[in-house]
């Protein structure tokens, strides 16, 4: 079981809700994947459309955890004031808090990101901060409140996978005790394998799911490799060396020069 | 007056936020406002005034990453 502040979950995958073909191809993905959590958005409602209310409903019929994101922000104050538009439409206090410092990257702002997250944890949010592997802005968010962090993979939408393991495995390290979910970029199942071996607790992903010709079948995949990482990370992994060792015993071996 | 909605140019009679929702359009849906970039709680739209010129944003339920 994974912990999200003072919620427990049995799945570790949290799936994105945009760009899939249809809302039917959405729902059976996320029957297929099994994950606990849906992220969802707020955006502006035309006068007289419902289309909010039946994107809504279609979610809630999920059964799933929402979170909220900030995506598009670029400010404190405009993170802010969605996460509070979204608190209130979503009825949760869990936000996804994207502060983008980079139009072309859509890395964080971490130094918005670290004044957005102190603002809205004061005002009773849980937040999902969603930031880069560095473990600076990853102790300042821990010392704002944060519970959880959601260091990126590789950048939005890119599929690239974990391009600084090195920099996973150290925030792995260095922070044993809070919750880390490796956030976007992720393109295949074994990437998300990868992050649930270095002992994350969970992966965020969307388009490698919602793009990939066949998302239901994907959504089983990635179901699959991430409960083959985490079963991994739970079984002491062997150290990985330079060297070869023999694995059958030296002892015993004929000699038949 | 006119107020600018979702960033285009509105006319609305209505001087306060929740009768300006219902003239647009709103009444009744499942949406988030704010008012020249401040949230307004839904609780707080019919003590809200509106004027010439505000900004009003209307958002509501939509796919994310």
């Amino acid at each position: 079981m994974a912990r999200f502040y003072d919620v427990e979950l049995g799945s570790r995958l949290m799936l994105g809700t945009a760009q899939y073909p249809s809302p039917a191809v959405l729902a059976a993905a996320f029957r297929a994947s099994g994950a606990g959590v849906a992220t969802v958005s707020l955006r502006r409602e035309g006068g007289g459309s419902r289309a909010g209310e039946d994107f809504w409903r279609i979610i809630r019929e999920l059964g799933v955890r929402v979170l909220p994101n900030t995506a598009g922000c670029h400010s404190v104050r405009e993170a802010v004031t969605t996460a509070e538009m979204a608190r209130e439409v979503f009825g949760t206090p869990w936000i996804k808090l994207e502060v983008i410092g980079n139009t072309d990257t859509l890395q964080p702002d971490p130094f918005a990101l670290v004044e957005a997250a102190r603002i809205l944890l004061a005002d009773g949010f849980e937040v999902f901060p969603y930031t880069t592997e560095d473990l600076v802005v990853a102790g300042r968010l821990v010392d704002a409140g944060c519970r959880v962090l959601m260091p990126w993979g590789a950048p939005i939408g890119s599929g690239l996978g974990l391009v600084n393991p090195y920099g996973l495995r150290a925030l792995r390290a260095r922070f044993p005790d809070v919750a880390l979910v490796v956030d976007a970029g992720l393109g295949l199942p074994s990437h998300a394998a990868a992050a649930m071996e270095m002992g994350y607790d969970a992966v965020l992903l969307n388009t490698a799911v919602a793009r990939a010709g066949d998302p239901v079948t994907m959504a089983r995949a990635f179901a699959r490799a991430i409960e083959a990482g985490a079963l991994a990370a739970g079984a002491d992994p062997m150290p990985a060396r330079d060297m070869a060792a023999a694995s059958t015993p030296e002892i015993g071996r004929a000699f038949l020069e | 007056m006119r107020i600018v909605l979702n960033g285009e140019t509105r006319e609305v009679r209505a001087g306060r936020l929740d009768a300006a929702l219902a003239e647009l359009g709103y009444r009744g849906a499942t949406v988030a406002t704010a008012v020249n970039g401040g949230f307004v709680p839904a609780a707080a739209r019919p003590a809200t005034p509106i004027a010439d010129g505000d900004r009003v944003e209307v958002l509501a339920p939509r796919q994310g990453g």
